[in-house]
């Protein structure tokens, strides 16, 4: 049997992988669900609390709607490398002949579309409970840079969290002070938008985002055989 | 068709491999006899390129497989401890999954997908889910899984672990029908008194190292006397 050369695959490996991880999770439901509602219950919870102090919640709203997602994506991530070591799958795939890099991008891709999948449902309620402004073109795209940048450092992380004991403990202590920086850059770029600020003066803070996906993305396709491999 | 030389490998401090050189030519079926703790699962995840050696060379096919692992694996067929196996797929997703990954697709892989399905008589059962198969179906679609890009290096590691004698039948005359068909076949077991028949030579390892090789007596009773007691 003729095989292709392991390089000219790569994109139809990465879209084997998405579509097997979107596939099981379509019948599993495990964690979209656990993300959907943790989202939901936050936001909810954010609007009760606060409401008894605060009158206005456009200050509060960027801040919530990022916590919330950030949060919730942590669940999904945690979940996106164990259901790997059930039946030990991920030496399936890292017996088949691709790049490292494949699965790498091909788990982050699958991470972005599940934060995604939480963020069109965070977002409408967001904009009913918090502030209808959320429902703008500019906030959808820093929560897509920001889903993306979170996806691939998250994924990074779960990789090096996975092979621990205390997997579920270490990705948040390992995750959040790495995305930090996106996640104040992703609230100060949501703020602009709402407060319908010239591009100029927060312009700067899409820049991070992207910064953060370049360089993030970039690591997990460099590191990821090394940490796979211990 | 695939040579180890030299190989060693230490977890720490401790040496798991010792110089073990190894040579399988096309059609043969080597069995690597071994107390537990022996080696034998590092060796074979050696062999299939999902781990380093810390010294010595690999060849599939003369491609050097530690420095060009992607070239070698798409040689290699491994059947392993666990079945590699997602249990929210069908049989089909799987394999038609891990055909993707070994860079099959259309026609080619939906009549390879059935050859292999059909060979593991699992034809019938191509639409459930995995995690309905009993511990023999799942055992034959690991196989199944391990023969889709039909490798030329078949690797087990104690693939007879679990199965009924019916399903430990059929794996055995399916071995010996893969090295006849010109695999290089290589089975790692502790278990001598299953899935011995067809074998060509047998190693015994013992502490990292290989104890003895033996081409002519592979009778059960002189292997067991190798493998536990003489030193």
């Amino acid at each position: 049997m003729t095989l292709e050369p392991p390089l000219s695959l790569l994109p139809r490996q990465i879209a084997a992988l998405v579509w097997k991880d979107l596939t099981l999770e379509l019948r599993t439901r495990e964690a979209i669900i656990a993300m959907v509602v943790f989202a939901v219950m936050a936001i909810v919870m954010f609007n009760f609390a606060l409401r008894l102090r605060v009158d206005a919640f456009r200050p509060l709203a960027p801040g919530i709607v990022w916590v919330t997602l950030v949060f919730a994506g942590t669940l999904g991530l945690s979940r996106s490398l164990s259901t790997e070591q059930v039946n030990q799958c991920l030496d399936g795939l890292l017996l088949a002949p691709c790049d490292r890099s494949a699965i790498f991008v091909g788990k982050a891709l699958s991470n972005l579309a599940f934060t995604l999948l939480t963020a069109l449902l965070v977002l409408p309620l967001s904009a009913i409970l918090l502030d209808e402004g959320l429902i703008q073109p500019g906030v959808w795209l820093t929560v897509a840079l920001g889903a993306a940048g979170y996806a691939g450092a998250g994924t990074l992380i779960a990789t090096m969290a996975a092979s621990t004991r205390a997997r579920e403990v270490f990705l948040p202590i390992l995750l959040f002070p790495i995305a930090l920086p996106l996640l104040v850059a992703s609230v100060i770029a949501t703020s602009g938008f709402l407060d319908r600020l010239p591009l100029g003066e927060f312009g700067s803070w899409i820049g991070m985002q992207v910064a953060f996906i370049v360089i993030f993305w970039t690591a997990g396709v460099l590191l990821f055989e090394y940490l796979v491999e211990g | 068709m695939l040579i180890a030389q030299g190989i060693g490998k230490r977890f720490g401090l401790r040496p798991v491999l010792r110089g073990i050189t190894l040579c399988v030519e096309r059609g043969e079926f080597v069995a690597v006899l071994g107390p537990n703790g022996a080696g034998k699962t590092t060796l074979l995840r050696i062999l299939a390129t999902l781990a380093r050696p810390d010294v010595g060379t690999l060849l599939v096919n003369s491609v050097d497989a530690v420095r060009y692992p992607e070239r070698a694996r798409q040689m290699i067929g491994l059947v392993s401890h666990q079945s590699l196996i997602y249990g929210d797929l069908t049989a089909a997703e799987n394999l038609r999954f891990y055909g993707r990954l070994y860079g099959l697709g259309g026609d080619v892989l939906e009549v390879r997908v059935e050859q292999v399905l059909r060979q593991m008589n699992l034809w019938a059962r191509r639409d459930d889910r995995a995690r309905t198969f009993s511990r023999g179906m799942t055992q034959r679609l690991t196989i199944a899984r391990a023969l889709l890009h039909d490798p030329a290096v078949l690797l087990l590691d104690e693939p007879f672990t679990g199965l009924d004698q019916a399903s430990a039948a059929a794996l055995s005359a399916l071995l010996h029908e893969s090295a006849t068909h010109g695999r290089a076949v290589v089975m790692t077991t502790h278990e001598i008194q299953r899935g011995l028949e067809g074998i060509s030579r047998a190693l015994i390892l013992r502490n990292g190292r290989i104890a003895h090789e033996c081409h002519d007596d592979l009778s059960p009773q002189t292997l067991t006397r190798l493998m536990h007691h003489d030193a």
